[in-house]
């Protein structure tokens, strides 16, 4: 079968999708840390590094491996893609007899293709997805969305996609698949769009060597340090007063960095940007957390006031609510809350304890 | 794709000051594109949006007519954050934005046949006075129809000549409570639940419809049930923060529900578990 390409062809890869109109992202070292940026050429992707992520530690190390996904994740999935960070959603202008027009504020959506996607991220936009599927201003940059996954060969200490079941290998919700080899790649397409791709590259016949390397690859990679422990989602809602949340609440900084890089939160808030001039007068929507000050204000009244209410908001939702909501849990075992807060809080480590009765105070 | 997220413009037709920082607005849409929004049903919201400044959620009180019999939305509001104030700043001929109806309103089918029972407390009253006026205007349908509304102080009372009017109704019980009164005030000097246990309900064909600060609810609730009023038939109307009013924002939810979106008005079944609880 045709479905395997030379690590020296896959220029031809970036190539064929810049000549088909989109704008190509993919991982590259910017700041110490991996992220999606525009690629022109595949000799700015991230060769040779590997990672160390522990509770509140990211690091990159450049090892001499031929590899360019050998890393598991940057601080960042899809989320910023195609629900976007901060935008405008409509604007108002106040005309000169007095009355209000309004409009709507669509961005110049661009098909745009994203290489190196993990599974644990593919996974996370589908929960998006559902949450999304009536906001325009999230479909229509997800509708031009080509997504390139590569299978993670080396997730992190804080990975527990396997647990999860959403990776370390892409399963679904892809238009093309790599399986990384020191030489090249196994493709395997997930859509029409896929396929068409396949047939216009310099395809070689795989050998059988090659699927029994990436196989065991793949049990390697399913190993993980950490997995989500059992509990009881519906619960979990009900456990507000376990000492659990006293601990955690005295280590939180309430900073919502778990928040920012989690790809499946998706509170924002709505604001007003007017112009100086009184003229008009922009309604933009920036991302939110439930660990802000104003997420649960209401005319002079906080549900939360403190740090331990915000972080059961927190937990309580993206593991016991919204199964309620969408039918599964709301973590796909990224792990980046656990290496991006600061002070290293891991919420499998929270669930474990939500988990055992709680040791009996004197009164 | 329409999209919902977008205001329509409202000219404000009158302006009356309830008390002093209660007032209500009298709307006008000034598009014959956007008069659908008068489909608004009692117990929904709309989204008020004060040029350059903001929204919020405003449950809707009663369509009323002009001079020219064009309908008129009216909306109640406590003037008591950025936004309401600047709302409260607005004279008669201002433009204001729009976007609603949304939300789930009073069960008004399921009410049908049975008696209604309307408690609310403080400014709770407005989003259940629309199904007050509704019910009154389509007398035939609904059995008795009980009303109780509590306020903090006397002073806070609204509409009262409306209470006077619907309690020299047949088939009407209407009964106030204050927790603190002033000298002449007619009515009862205490908590509502006192006066759920003085109500001659028909348990078993009531329907209830409630609105107040949750404790309040929560202990109305729980004292109709002691009255072997079914827990399925107590409908709340909740509030929570609601910025978008779609479901997409996050900041509404409670538990599992949106309440912009579930709610605001839900039964008491649903809510229950979490009601009273701390930080949902």
């Amino acid at each position: 079968m045709h479905d395997y390409l030379p690590r020296a062809a896959l220029p031809q890869l970036i190539q064929h999708l810049h000549r088909h109109g989109y704008t190509v992202l993919g991982p590259q070292v910017v700041d110490n840390a991996i992220l999606y940026r525009p690629l022109a050429d595949t000799d700015v992707l991230p060769t040779g590094i590997e990672q160390v992520q522990r509770p509140g530690e990211y690091r990159l190390i450049q090892t001499d491996s031929p590899r360019q996904f050998s890393w598991a994740n940057g601080p960042q999935a899809l989320k910023p893609l195609t629900f976007a960070p901060r935008e405008t959603l409509w604007r108002s202008t106040l005309q000169t007899d007095g009355s209000l027009r309004f409009e709507e504020v669509l961005a110049d959506a661009r098909p745009t293709a994203v290489i190196g996607v993990r599974g644990c991220d593919l996974a996370a936009l589908a929960l998006q997805d559902q949450h999304f599927a009536a906001d325009p201003y999230y479909r229509q940059r997800r509708d031009d969305l080509l997504l390139i996954a590569v299978d993670c060969s080396h997730p992190a200490d804080t990975c527990f996609c396997a647990s999860t079941g959403d990776g370390p290998a892409a399963e679904a919700d892809y238009d093309l698949a790599l399986t990384e080899l020191d030489d090249g790649f196994l493709l395997r397409a997930g859509s029409d769009r896929g396929r068409a791709i396949m047939t216009a590259l310099p395809l070689q016949p795989s050998r059988e060597d090659q699927h029994r390397l990436a196989d065991s690859q793949h049990r390697h990679a399913c190993r993980q340090l950490r997995q989500l422990p059992a509990f009881d989602p519906a619960q979990l809602i009900q456990q507000g007063q376990h000492p659990a949340w006293d601990t955690v609440a005295d280590a939180c900084l309430s900073c919502g960095n778990c928040t920012s890089v989690c790809p499946s939160c998706f509170c924002f808030s709505e604001s007003e940007v007017p112009e100086l001039d009184g003229s008009s007068s922009d309604h933009q929507r920036q991302w939110d957390s439930c660990f802000s000050e104003g997420h649960s204000y209401i005319h002079g009244h906080h549900f939360r006031p403190d740090t331990k209410g915000r972080y059961r908001q927190w937990l309580t939702h993206k593991f016991g609510s919204w199964v309620e909501q969408y039918g599964r849990s709301g973590c796909t075992g990224c792990g980046r809350c656990i290496s991006w807060c600061p002070v290293g809080i891991d919420p499998l480590q929270v669930l474990l304890q939500l988990g055992r009765e709680p040791a009996r105070t004197e009164k | 794709m329409t999209n919902p997220a977008l205001p329509a413009e409202a000219l404000i037709l009158n302006r009356v000051q309830e008390t002093e920082d209660i007032f209500t607005l009298q709307l006008q849409l000034t598009a014959p594109a956007q008069q659908w929004r008068l489909g608004i049903q009692p117990g929904q919201f709309n989204m008020l949006y004060r040029f350059g400044v903001g929204e919020i959620p405003i449950s809707f009180k009663a369509i009323s007519a002009d001079e020219q019999g064009q309908p008129v939305l009216e909306h109640t509001i406590r003037a008591v954050g950025r936004v309401s104030r600047a709302l409260a700043a607005l004279p008669p001929g201002e433009r204001i934005g729009l976007r609603g109806p949304f939300g789930q309103g009073w069960p008004l089918e399921q009410a049908e046949g049975q008696d209604l029972c309307v408690i609310t407390g403080g400014l709770g009253c407005a989003p259940a006075v629309s199904i007050i006026e509704h019910a009154f205007a389509n007398r035939t349908r609904y059995g008795h129809i009980h009303i109780i509304q509590g306020v903090k102080h006397s002073a806070d009372l609204l509409w009262r000549s409306r209470y006077e009017f619907w309690a020299q109704q047949p088939d009407t019980t209407v009964m106030m409570a204050a927790d603190v009164a002033a000298p002449g005030w007619p009515w009862y000097s205490g908590r509502v639940t006192e006066l759920i246990k003085r109500l001659p309900l028909r348990p078993e064909q009531t329907l209830v419809c409630c609105c107040g600060p949750e404790p309040m609810m929560q202990a109305s609730a729980e004292q109709l049930i002691r009255q072997q009023v079914p827990a399925e038939a107590i409908w709340l109307s909740m509030e929570r923060n609601m910025q978008c009013a779609s479901g997409h924002c996050g900041h509404c939810q409670f538990g599992a529900d949106f309440i912009c979106r579930d709610g605001p008005v839900m039964p008491y079944p649903r809510l229950r578990d979490r009601l009273g609880l701390e930080g949902i």
